[in-house]
């Protein structure tokens, strides 16, 4: 017993007594659970729910739906070593076993809400990033491991990975969790199991089309002039720092993609709309 | 005692209670290959910090591998040591490994001999399938050590030696994560530190990133050199290892053959460090019956115990942590240093040649007297009594360049005036040798009696701290202690602090079992069965030798009536007692 959130508990129980408190929950997990709710949701806070409840009921009554009316794609639980759950888990109840089995875990009560503009492959290797960071590195598959997994996931967001590089990802995850010596390392590769494994298409997307159909991974991203649009102010062109858009008054302008490094200014300046991403 | 009875690959088995899945493995003759794990049974040198990985094996109704060095057999466990999930496992961490690896095995002073490199071929490794960042350090040399942290693999087995078997602490994990390695604080050199060049942290070491500096090709480059003379002397140790490089089995006692394989190389003078351990016999032995003698007296100054001092370990270790005692240990220098001054003070007049132009040379079970060498304090006009020191392994190295075919050598003898010795030198290489062999000779010039027994079995032995009383007839009942390991060395000096140290007389040796094990030896891998056939091979060779007292070698007579006077004389002083300095204030400035 060393969090706030259990001491918080305690006088409750006291004060109503431990079958009140039993009567709240699922039969495995009594009670109630404090959740850290954050990201696309128009109502981000703490919030204290009964176990068992279910992710749907926590998204869209509590905290108000997605933000911009996007579209919900996915929730982080757990913290960094936490996994993802999808839209096939919004009704599923909420308690320890329920997200364990889904790949997840409650952890630190952290609970992020993703939408159709975040990237999962890039997700993941944000995830890592801080597994990276905190490794003690007493264990060659932490010290190592998660160092190369984090490798591979920047590769593939770079638009360099094969498909090979997932079957590694698939493998190293699943040796890291199998061989790591303490808990951080054993629950490390768990983003990168739970994004495989629910996100699947969007991994092979990155490596077969070099696409990232949030539009979040830069390298992969594609500034295009739309020449219908495009009146040929030149304002583009005498904005980009290397000199990637050519065209003359007038007339439709041109990205040139291999000089082009997706600063994204040209974007900002055209007044007609004329340049998209892809 | 309380057994288990559990499964491991189809096979039953029962151990006793506490015994690791590695150690039941390994009792069916199932090899788990392991790493980290290090244990030199019986020896006090240990490390099983299960963080390698490499032991993975499956346990049935475990969610996920156990590391087999640390994990305790269990009732009904059902072990797979070679699932293709525990293979696939191990084959992947040490992949990984690999991938932050130099791999450079043909320029690697471990190459042939390498853990990591063996494994690697065991397991079938044709490519690495991990790329990416690779850490980089610089490659640190001191006077006795290589440190090449690239090569690290993070198992601290070097770490445990230098912290929990030396008490030096001198090297340890620094940085976390990817950067993690095990270096000295504060990214110093070995020698900025309080290292005292054991070397144990080499001996143990699983791979090239630990290893002696080498001085193979000074060595040929001088014999090769017509206006040089060159001289050779041969630690009691390397007489009862070298076999081991050429494939002779551990305990071989091949002194013949050295001195034959010397002579082949082209040294001009083959000698022996046995001689010159007869000769610290005396003037150590002098100045301890010097100091029992004012002890029995009364003399409350007396620097009781005396403390032997042939360790370069052990001495740069009183330095450095217990400058204020450095009066207890004996003032004669290592058998090393003391031939390195007779050879350039009496051998080189002998046969015309000055200082400079007579190289000599050492071959050492050790790595510490690499360092030795460079003491200013030992030499002459800035020219070293011993201008280098070679380990086995480089002397082995250097054999084999010269072509010459080691095990069906046959035997020669060592040079005169320096190469007699006594039964009472070659026990210099084991744990409680310069012990024994200093009692036979006290004992007979307290008494004046002939020894009935040169044996003084009381002090053998391979335990780290081992007592006895050792009556000297109608002079003292003298209180004595050998120790290995500093950390034992260490518990004495506390008590000499304290004022409690019941002891007259105390031996330190800074290596396992002494000598035999010395940092320069061939690699043991953790067998101690090499460590005690090569202690077996030492009182052996003792048993054999026609004369097994110091005093009665004739060529140590000799030397004091052609040039020393006797033991103690100003010329001995000279020449074969050194004085100590105090290395911890350095130290302490710093901090
Ligand atoms: S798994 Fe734990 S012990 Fe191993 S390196 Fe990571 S943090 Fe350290
Ligand atoms: S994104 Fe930046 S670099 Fe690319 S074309 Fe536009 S302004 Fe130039
Ligand atoms: S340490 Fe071993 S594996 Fe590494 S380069 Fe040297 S011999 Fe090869
Ligand atoms: S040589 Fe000895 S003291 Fe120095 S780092 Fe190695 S083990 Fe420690
Ligand atoms: S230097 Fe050698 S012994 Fe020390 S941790 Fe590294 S690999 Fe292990
Ligand atoms: S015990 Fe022997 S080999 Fe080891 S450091 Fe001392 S002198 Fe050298
Ligand atoms: S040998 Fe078991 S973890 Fe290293």
């Amino acid at each position: 017993m060393n969090n706030v959130e259990t001491y918080a508990n305690i006088p409750v129980i006291i004060n109503k007594g431990a079958d009140w408190f039993s009567s709240i929950g699922t039969e495995k997990s009594k009670g109630t659970k404090v959740f850290a709710l954050a990201g696309k949701i128009n109502n981000v806070g703490l919030i204290e729910v009964p176990m068992g409840i279910t992710l749907r009921e926590i998204i869209y009554e509590i905290g108000g739906g997605i933000k911009g009316g996007k579209k919900f794609k996915a929730v982080q639980t757990g913290g960094p070593s936490g996994g993802c759950l999808t839209e096939k888990h919004l009704d599923t109840p909420i308690d320890y076993d329920s997200l364990v089995a889904a790949g997840s875990m409650m952890g630190s009560g952290g609970m992020i809400v993703m939408d159709e503009d975040d990237c999962m492959v890039a997700i993941a290797k944000f995830y890592l990033g801080f597994t990276v960071d905190e490794s003690c590195g007493k264990c060659t598959p932490c010290r190592v491991g998660n160092k190369r997994l984090h490798e591979i996931l920047t590769k593939i967001t770079d638009g360099k990975g094969t498909m090979e590089d997932l079957e590694k990802l698939k493998n190293l995850s699943s040796v890291i969790k199998d061989t790591a010596l303490c808990g951080l390392g054993q629950t490390s590769p768990n983003p990168v199991l739970s994004t495989i494994n629910n996100f699947w298409d969007e991994y092979v997307e990155h490596v077969t089309e070099k696409k990232c159909r949030a539009g979040q991974c830069k390298a992969l991203k594609k500034y295009y002039i739309d020449p219908e649009k495009c009146k040929g102010c030149t304002a583009c062109a005498r904005a980009c720092p290397v000199g990637a858009i050519t065209g003359t008054l007038k007339n439709p302008h041109v990205i040139d993609q291999d000089k082009c490094i997706k600063c994204g200014t040209c974007y900002e300046k055209c007044r007609f709309g004329a340049i998209s991403i892809k | 005692m309380d057994t288990i009875k559990l499964t491991i690959d189809n096979r039953a088995v029962e151990v006793p209670k506490g015994t690791t899945i590695l150690k039941a493995a390994d009792q069916m003759g199932i090899k788990i290959p392991t790493l980290c794990n290090f244990e030199l049974e019986g020896l006090a040198l240990k490390n099983h910090p299960g963080g390698c990985r490499i032991c993975v094996v499956e346990v049935a109704g475990r969610r996920n591998l156990a590391p087999a060095c640390i994990t305790e057999c269990m009732q009904d466990m059902v072990v797979k040591t070679n699932s293709p999930r525990a293979i696939n496992a191990r084959k992947t961490v040490l992949e990984l490994m690999l991938s932050d690896h130099p791999n450079d095995c043909l320029q690697c002073p471990k190459n042939g001999k390498c853990e990591l490199q063996a494994l690697a071929a065991d397991m079938g490794i044709r490519e690495i399938p991990f790329q990416g960042e690779q850490s980089e350090y610089p490659i640190e040399l001191s006077p006795s050590i290589v440190r090449d942290a690239n090569k690290c693999i993070m198992c601290r087995r070097c770490e445990s030696v230098c912290h929990e078997y030396q008490s030096v602490g001198a090297i340890g994990a620094v940085e976390r994560g990817f950067p993690a390695v095990v270096a000295p604080a504060f990214g110093k050199n070995l020698i900025d530190t309080n290292c005292v060049f054991c070397g144990q942290c080499i001996a143990v070491c699983p791979v090239g990133a630990l290893s002696e500096v080498d001085h193979t090709g000074k060595v040929l480059r001088d014999i090769a050199n017509p206006d040089v003379k060159t001289a050779v002397q041969v630690a009691p140790a390397v007489r009862v290892a070298l076999g081991e490089e050429f494939g002779m089995p551990a305990g071989s006692i091949v002194t013949g053959k050295i001195a034959a394989a010397l002579k082949a190389i082209g040294f001009d003078y083959v000698f022996d460090t046995d001689w010159s351990a007869d000769l610290t016999i005396m003037e150590e032995g002098t100045e301890a019956i010097g100091r029992f003698k004012a002890f029995l007296a009364g003399d409350k100054n007396v620097k009781i115990p005396i403390m032997t001092s042939c360790c370069p370990a052990w001495v740069n270790f009183y330095e450095k942590f217990y400058p204020e005692l450095r009066e207890y240990p004996s003032t004669a220098k290592s058998p090393q240093g003391m031939f390195g001054a007779t050879v350039k003070t009496f051998f080189a007049d002998k046969i015309g040649v000055p200082r400079e132009k007579l190289i000599s040379v050492s071959v050492m079970p050790c790595v510490a007297k690499k360092y030795e060498c460079e003491r200013e304090e030992l030499g002459a006009n800035g020219n070293p009594d011993v201008d280098y020191s070679i380990t086995t392994r480089e002397l082995a190295r250097i054999i084999k360049m010269c072509n010459i075919d080691f095990k069906n050598l046959p035997e020669a003898k060592f040079d005169s005036p320096l190469g007699e010795s006594t039964g009472a030198a070659v026990i210099f290489g084991v744990t409680g040798g310069v012990m024994e062999a200093a009692l036979r000779t006290a004992a007979e010039v307290l008494t004046g009696q002939t020894l009935p027994k040169v044996d003084f079995e009381e002090v053998r032995g391979l335990e780290g701290v081992r007592e006895a009383t050792i009556p000297i007839p109608g002079v003292i009942d003298l209180k004595v202690a050998v120790v290995y390991g500093l950390k034992n060395a260490r518990m004495i000096m506390e008590q000499i602090k304290a004022g409690n140290c019941p002891y007259h007389f105390v031996e330190v040796m800074a290596c396992p079992g002494g000598c035999i094990d010395g940092a320069g030896q061939p690699y043991h891998h953790g067998d101690a069965s090499i460590i005690k056939a090569r202690h077996a091979a030492i009182y052996k060779a003792d048993r054999e030798m026609p004369l097994r007292k110091s005093h009665e070698n004739p060529e140590i007579i000799s030397i004091y009536k052609e040039f020393y006077g006797e033991p103690g004389s100003e010329k001995a002083h000279h020449l074969l007692h050194t004085h100590y300095f105090d290395k911890k204030k350095h130290f302490d400035l710093e901090k």
